[in-house]
């Protein structure tokens, strides 16, 4: 199971932060302090994962931002991998040529997307077909109402 | 009241803000912005604002007035303000703020909404952060949607209920059944969810475990058809069909066949065909080989399978991808103990790794070479360890350091090698070392006799060249000292022949003991090393004498105390000194706790060199080395004290010509005190006072019947806090009509100053009988010192 799953800038922002575990306010910054720290710290050409406490963090930066989750010992790393670029595909699909900015001034639809393709800490959708019509789905139910 | 600034707009001023405090500044504007929004109910704008909350919370401000707001906002009726309202809750709310149970309500309702959107929120914002009590209250709504819904929910619904699991245990058996019939499914977003949580039951209760194996074949059914399958769009990631859902079904497997014959075999076949078919060229089909290898491993496979699966590790690690040579190295690790062999085969390209740039996998393959070291290999694999510890990251030093010395301990080839290793280590590393290392190593040289004269000149050599890393400056000094007399002869087989002289070598020693490199206890090492030459160098005793004088007035009291301690060998006992700085016995590798706790009278000391504490004035520091000599002086015919009381440790054998040296040394003729007179064997004391802790007790046995005692022996106990140390008696046997006395010297050290009291037993054999008895002195005489003890017969 995912425990957390972060995106952060090359300046160490934060600009997403999901939590699949029940952390206090002060438990979650520090670990947010910690990630930013270790992995920023870590030269380009070197593997994707690392370790920290009893977790196995997986990391991988896409143009300016670091996408970054912390796994538990059974969890397959390269999975992770490839859990993080099919998160990076939803988001690209979405706003079609995702940067930083996107996620920026829209983080709100980052997070429902991300709660459309993970749950728990857990994948909850394989497809990404299925995962873009519930976003847009859901969208539209929103532009209805309001 | 300005009007509302929409979310982006704000987000675009905040970061505007050119210093931390303007940011500051606008942040507490925008703060009370929203709670006057808050404040104003229902118009319209509210999820703006807590949108707006949101981001500002995400930037590190305190959000915790949002709370309630996100309570309203779930219970409200229209979609993007729910929507926002389940979002807040995600954020701001967990399980240990009162504010959550108040939203149980709400998703209550909302998990039978009409819309599957709506439902969808709630199942989401329940698995995200719901606490015990809310799952418990859920739970029979999660079950029936698990049961009777379409897919979109029923997926959802299977990792709420994952979540529910591991919150409140005891409701696993509510979702057994439904989740078994979740396996036929055709939607690969259930079929997952299935799959988690029937992982989840199945880690959590070994009954439910054994209901599960049933399920193997069908399980062994849906993975055949993922891997056999035809290009699907759906779920195509770069050639694999769904590796998400692949693994997560290997890893089921792995749980259920574990120790289980029956399931091994039914995955046999699917195991060997996904390793076999399965394209590694990209991340995801590395990723189901990896899971592929791990589940090969876990469970009762047959050994074809293990040795495919090694060889799939094995050729990870010739994949460019970094990552793919880590996981291979961290696989390898786990199963090393296991496929020792299978292993070895790839030992060159897991040495080859210790040289990659990348120190996760630099780690990793420390970790494995040493793993791998045996007698075959190990000069090779010492020469690449050797070679890594010279330019490996700080953080692994001292782990390659320990790791070379153990197996430089279990497998080196001979002393020789062992030796060169351990000082290269030194050399390369000695800072990261473990303090054990300088007595081990200091044992090892001793152990090796013939190899004293190459020891000491490389070591000679690397002290000249570098004294900076205190462990081999520590041990260099103490071979120099001790076999400075080799190093001078200047001849050694196995070196070429350097002439050293005496000059060079104090030379050598007075550097040591004047940096300001050295650590007190290297310049200790140094000066007893010093002194030690006195004995073994002909020319330079002046200079000797002089560097330890000097030290006699030195800062550091541990210095002080042996230069004065020297300084006294040289001036009062000088005939002592020759026997006192005698070469070392070959130590025995015992634990220092070996002998007896109270008394300090240890032969077989694991560091000669750091003298113990103080005990008396003269024979301190040497005292401990006198022990040994008694050791080496060879024995005579009295065997060594039994050990009956924990406090008793006499020393070994002794000879009499040390005792009379022994004897000499009494300066001052005290009075004699008979304590024990029995059956004519008469036992006297005479104690003599050297210190304010310390006396020394002479005991003097004769015999005044007809015939001799023989195997005459005296034991002594004294209470705890003393340290007392026996010498060796004069002889065993007592010649008849007082014809000749047996004397046996104890030193005891009182440093709490408690009153000195001694139980002594004596046995012998007279006349064909043995006898035992025992004789308590309840008191020596104390600070007053007129040495007349009260005797308490036993």
């Amino acid at each position: 199971m995912m425990h957390f799953l972060l995106l952060f800038s090359r300046q160490g922002k934060l600009r997403l932060q999901k939590w699949f575990l029940p952390l206090p306010e002060r438990e979650r910054k520090k670990i947010v302090k910690d990630m930013t720290t270790m992995v920023l710290a870590r030269k380009p050409r070197t593997c994707n994962f690392m370790h920290w406490k009893d977790l196995k963090i997986v990391y991988k930066r896409y143009a300016s931002l670091y996408f970054c989750c912390g796994l538990e010992n059974q969890d397959n790393e390269l999975l992770a991998l490839e859990i993080l670029h099919r998160y990076v595909e939803l988001l690209d699909k979405y706003f079609g040529n995702v940067c930083e900015l996107d996620i920026i001034f829209n983080f709100e639809k980052a997070y429902f997307i991300l709660d459309e393709f993970l749950m728990g800490g857990e994948i909850q959708e394989t497809s990404k077909q299925s995962i873009a019509k519930s976003v847009e789905a859901s969208d539209m139910l929103q532009e209805v109402r309001h | 009241m300005s009007p509302s600034v929409r979310l982006q707009e704000m987000i675009r001023v905040i970061r505007s803000a050119r210093t931390q405090g303007e940011e500051r500044g606008i942040i507490q504007r925008e703060c009370a912005d929203i709670r006057a929004q808050f404040r104003q109910g229902d118009n319209g704008e509210r999820s703006h604002s807590l949108a707006k909350l949101l981001y500002v919370h995400m930037l590190g401000y305190p959000a915790h007035f949002g709370q309630m707001e996100c309570v309203r906002l779930i219970a409200s009726p229209r979609y993007n303000e729910k929507r926002m309202g389940y979002l807040g809750a995600m954020m701001l709310l967990d399980e240990k703020q009162d504010a959550s149970l108040l939203i149980t309500n709400s998703i209550k309702n909302d998990l039978s909404h009409s819309s599957q959107y709506v439902q969808s929120l709630a199942l989401c914002t329940l698995a995200c952060m719901g606490s015990a009590e809310m799952c418990r209250d859920l739970a029979p709504e999660i079950e029936r949607l698990l049961r009777a819904s379409n897919s979109y929910i029923k997926k959802k619904a299977t990792l709420c209920a994952v979540h529910i699991i591991r919150k409140v245990p005891e409701l696993a058996e509510l979702f057994i059944p439904a989740a078994r019939s979740l396996l036929s499914e055709k939607n690969h977003g259930v079929l997952h969810g299935a799959v988690v949580l029937i992982t989840e039951l199945c880690a959590r209760n070994p009954d439910t475990l054994d209901q599960f194996r049933k399920a193997v074949p069908e399980l062994v059914q849906i993975m055949k058809g993922l891997v056999t399958s035809s290009y699907s769009p759906e779920h195509n990631v770069a050639g694999i069909s769904d590796p998400f859902l692949q693994v997560r079904i290997l890893r089921l497997l792995r749980i259920l066949g574990h120790n289980n014959d029956t399931a091994s075999d039914a995955m046999n076949d699917l195991l060997a065909q996904v390793a076999t078919n399965t394209d590694s060229s990209k991340t995801a089909g590395s990723a189901v080989l990896y899971e592929t290898v791990l589940t090969i491993m876990d469970i009762n496979s047959e050994s074809g399978l293990r040795v495919l699966a090694v060889n799939i590790l094995g050729r990870f690690l010739l994949n460019n991808d970094r990552n793919i040579r880590y996981i291979s190295m961290t696989s390898l690790q786990k199963i090393v103990q296991t496929d020792h062999n299978a292993v070895q085969r790839h030992r060159g390209t897991i040495v080859d790794c210790l040289k990659d740039q990348d120190t996760s996998v630099k780690r990793r393959a420390l970790d494995l070479s040493l793993a791998l070291v045996s007698a075959v290999n190990i000069r090779s694999m010492m020469k690449e360890l050797l070679i890594f510890l010279s330019t490996c990251p700080l953080e692994l030093r001292s782990q390659t350091a320990s790791g070379i010395f153990n197996a430089a301990e279990r497998y080196s080839p001979s002393k020789r090698w062992h030796i060169d290793t351990i000082l290269h280590v030194l050399t390369t590393a000695g800072g990261d070392v473990r303090d054990e290392t300088v007595p081990n190593l200091i044992q090892l040289i001793t152990t090796a006799s013939e190899l004293h004269c190459y020891t000491v000149h490389k070591l000679y050599r690397a002290l000249v060249k570098d004294i900076s890393q205190q462990s081999l400056v520590q041990v260099a000094c103490w071979c120099i000292g001790e076999y400075g007399d080799l190093l001078l002869k200047g001849e050694c087989e196995e070196i070429e022949p350097v002439q050293v002289t005496e000059d060079d070598v104090l030379e050598a020693l007075e550097t040591v003991l004047q940096s300001h490199m050295s650590s007190p206890a290297t310049r200790g090492f140094a000066l007893t090393a010093t002194m030690k030459l006195s004995t073994r160098i002909t020319d330079n005793v002046d200079r000797i004498r002089s560097i330890v004088s000097i030290y006699g007035s030195c800062i550091d009291l541990e210095l002080q105390q042996r230069a004065v301690e020297y300084n006294a060998l040289f001036k009062k006992y000088d005939h002592m000194r020759a026997a006192v700085l005698e070469r070392m016995p070959v130590m025995d590798k015992n634990s220092p706790g070996h002998t007896n706790g109270d008394t300090s009278g240890e032969i077989k000391e694991p560091d000669p060199s750091k003298p113990k504490p103080v005990e008396a004035g003269l024979l301190s520091e040497p005292a401990s080395q006198v022990c040994d000599l008694l050791d080496l002086l060879g024995g005579t015919d009295t065997p060594l004290q039994p050990k009956p009381a924990p406090t008793i440790t006499p020393t070994t054998t002794s000879s009499a010509d040390l005792l009379d040296l022994l004897g000499g040394l009494e300066p001052i003729p005290v009075p004699t005190v008979t304590v024990y007179e029995k059956n004519g064997l008469s036992l006297k004391t005479q104690c003599d006072k050297q210190t304010e802790t310390d006396v020394t007790v002479t005991l003097i046995a004769s015999n005044s019947t007809q015939s001799d005692i023989t195997n005459f022996t005296l034991q002594a106990a004294v209470p705890k806090s003393v340290q007392l140390q026996m010498k060796a008696p004069s002889g065993n046997v007592i010649p008849a009509h007082g014809l000749g006395q047996v004397t046996q010297t104890v030193l005891l050290n009182n440093p709490n100053k408690v009153s000195l009291k001694m139980r002594i037993r004596v046995s012998y054999s007279h006349q064909g009988a043995v006898h035992q008895d025992t004789v308590q002195i309840d008191s020596f005489p104390s600070l007053g010192w007129n040495c007349q003890p009260s005797i308490n017969p036993l």
